[in-house]
């Protein structure tokens, strides 16, 4: 067992394969046992210079629910941030205040330069477009409970696998786990080269499609993602594919029974609400594992677990 | 002829001549170097016949002697420039640059998002490419190559 105590996790390749599975191992302690007050003596420092829903009430309730208290912000604005503090003195500050710092910042490799200014341990909340370490964890977290293991998976990866990068993230932990990747995208929005050559130099497979129909008798998870209107130059081009990456209930007739369909969210429609009261939905639970991932790295980290 | 062609920089005492520079990496190279600041002398010639490259740059700085590692950052715009170490009108060393595997400071990040352009961070980069120059942001992690290529001021 690795010693996680002061760690950052600020991308996905920090920790090995060995650690992201005794992550996972301590997340379904807290799965069982959500409420712990094992962090009472913590105080956790949640600094959000975007918007987030999801990962930031996530992060809180999970260090409430292990007894830490919390101070920060969620929207930078009121903050000496607004007066043009730098970020470096921002986190040089807030350091001295805290045990942890949770971090999300548009800026991409904030994250990083923030761990080492910080004399806490930093966890990456969101870099911008570059990383968002804790959402690929609780999508491992997610896949492993639905299908008993983490190996030799059929992986489907569907929407904006361009831009996504809960995909690139996904894609690459997977790649420790003996996965084949099947890629359905619009002909624009295709996995990059740098992450499909991580699929390659893994000695694994991959395999890409246009429609959503092909993989779904082969799939063992289907990881859906928003493709955005904006993404595209010209709206015809986003009015002609729009609807390849649209899973409805009527499409799953014929998937594999373990099959789930996971979604980092929010959903707009890509996946159409009929699928939602299908056994194969596992969305919802996916978000609320996340709670379960963070309460395990943040009790790690911390050196209580 | 091959006599007066060398002549026409001339010979020094003591110092480092950089040799077989791309012409149009020329004024990158004496950048990278900071000869601007430079105040002994330096003599830098461009468009010269060469065997080797065509047209090349060369510079001669006199009382200067560049550690390997100073000299390597030069790799990334004049991959095959020659480094000639002179004493007393001697050669006492002579190699090829060569790209290092790690690189700081001097190079910016092509990435308009990324935190180093943003606020006063050095940049930080490995080299994970060496033939077909490419460069991955330690913050970032995006990728610098040699059509991105920019140096900082």
């Amino acid at each position: 067992m690795s010693n996680l105590k002061g760690r950052n996790l600020i991308s996905i390749t920090d920790f090995s394969k060995e650690e992201y599975i005794q992550v996972l191992d301590i997340a379904e302690g807290f799965e069982k046992n959500p409420k712990q007050p094992i962090l009472s003596d913590k105080i956790i420092a949640s600094l959000f210079f975007e918007p987030s829903t999801r990962t930031r009430l996530s992060f809180e309730s999970a260090a409430n629910q292990l007894g830490a208290r919390i101070i920060g912000f969620s929207d930078p604005g009121g903050t000496s941030v607004q007066k043009g503090e730098s970020l470096h003195d921002t986190i040089v500050m807030v350091s001295s205040y805290s045990d942890l710092i949770v971090m999300r910042n548009p800026i991409e490799g904030s994250s990083r330069y923030a761990s080492e200014v910080a004399s806490v341990p930093v966890i990456n909340a969101g870099d911008g477009a570059n990383q968002h370490p804790t959402q690929c964890m609780l999508d491992l977290y997610s896949i492993r409970k639905t299908q008993g293991t983490l190996e030799n998976l059929n992986i489907a990866c569907v929407g904006d696998l361009k831009y996504g990068r809960t995909v690139h993230s996904l894609v690459q932990a997977m790649c420790n786990f003996n996965a084949t990747f099947h890629l359905v995208s619009p002909e624009e929005l295709k996995l990059p080269s740098s992450v499909k050559m991580s699929v390659k130099n893994a000695g694994l497979k991959y395999y890409q499609y246009t429609d959503i129909k092909d993989i779904v008798p082969i799939a063992d998870i289907i990881y859906m993602t928003r493709v955005q209107r904006e993404r595209f130059p010209d709206p015809m081009e986003y009015e002609r594919v729009k609807d390849s990456c649209i899973l409805t209930a009527s499409m799953l007739k014929g998937c594999k029974p373990n099959m789930r369909v996971l979604h980092p969210l929010p959903r707009v429609n890509e996946i159409t609400v009929d699928v939602d009261s299908t056994p194969y939905a596992y969305y919802f639970q996916q978000a609320q594992n996340g709670v379960y991932v963070r309460q395990a790295l943040m009790s790690a980290i911390l050196g209580v677990r | 002829m091959e006599t007066k062609k060398e002549l026409t920089v001339s010979a020094i005492e003591n110092g480092t001549v950089i040799d077989h520079i791309p012409t149009q990496a020329l004024f990158q190279v004496i950048h990278i170097l900071g000869l601007e600041e430079y105040k002994e002398e330096v003599l830098i010639g461009n468009n010269l016949d060469s065997k080797k490259l065509e047209h090349k740059g060369i510079i001669k700085i006199k009382n200067k002697h560049f550690t390997k590692d100073e000299i390597s950052r030069i790799a990334l715009v004049a991959p095959y420039a020659t480094i000639i170490n002179i004493k007393d009108y001697t050669v006492v060393e002579k190699f090829q640059t060569e790209v290092p595997s790690h690189i700081e400071r001097f190079v910016k990040c092509a990435n308009p998002k990324c935190i180093t352009n943003a606020e006063k961070v050095p940049t930080s980069f490995d080299v994970v490419d060496k033939v077909n120059l490419k460069l991955k942001c330690h913050y970032c992690e995006k990728f610098t190559t040699q059509e991105t290529l920019a140096f900082i001021k």
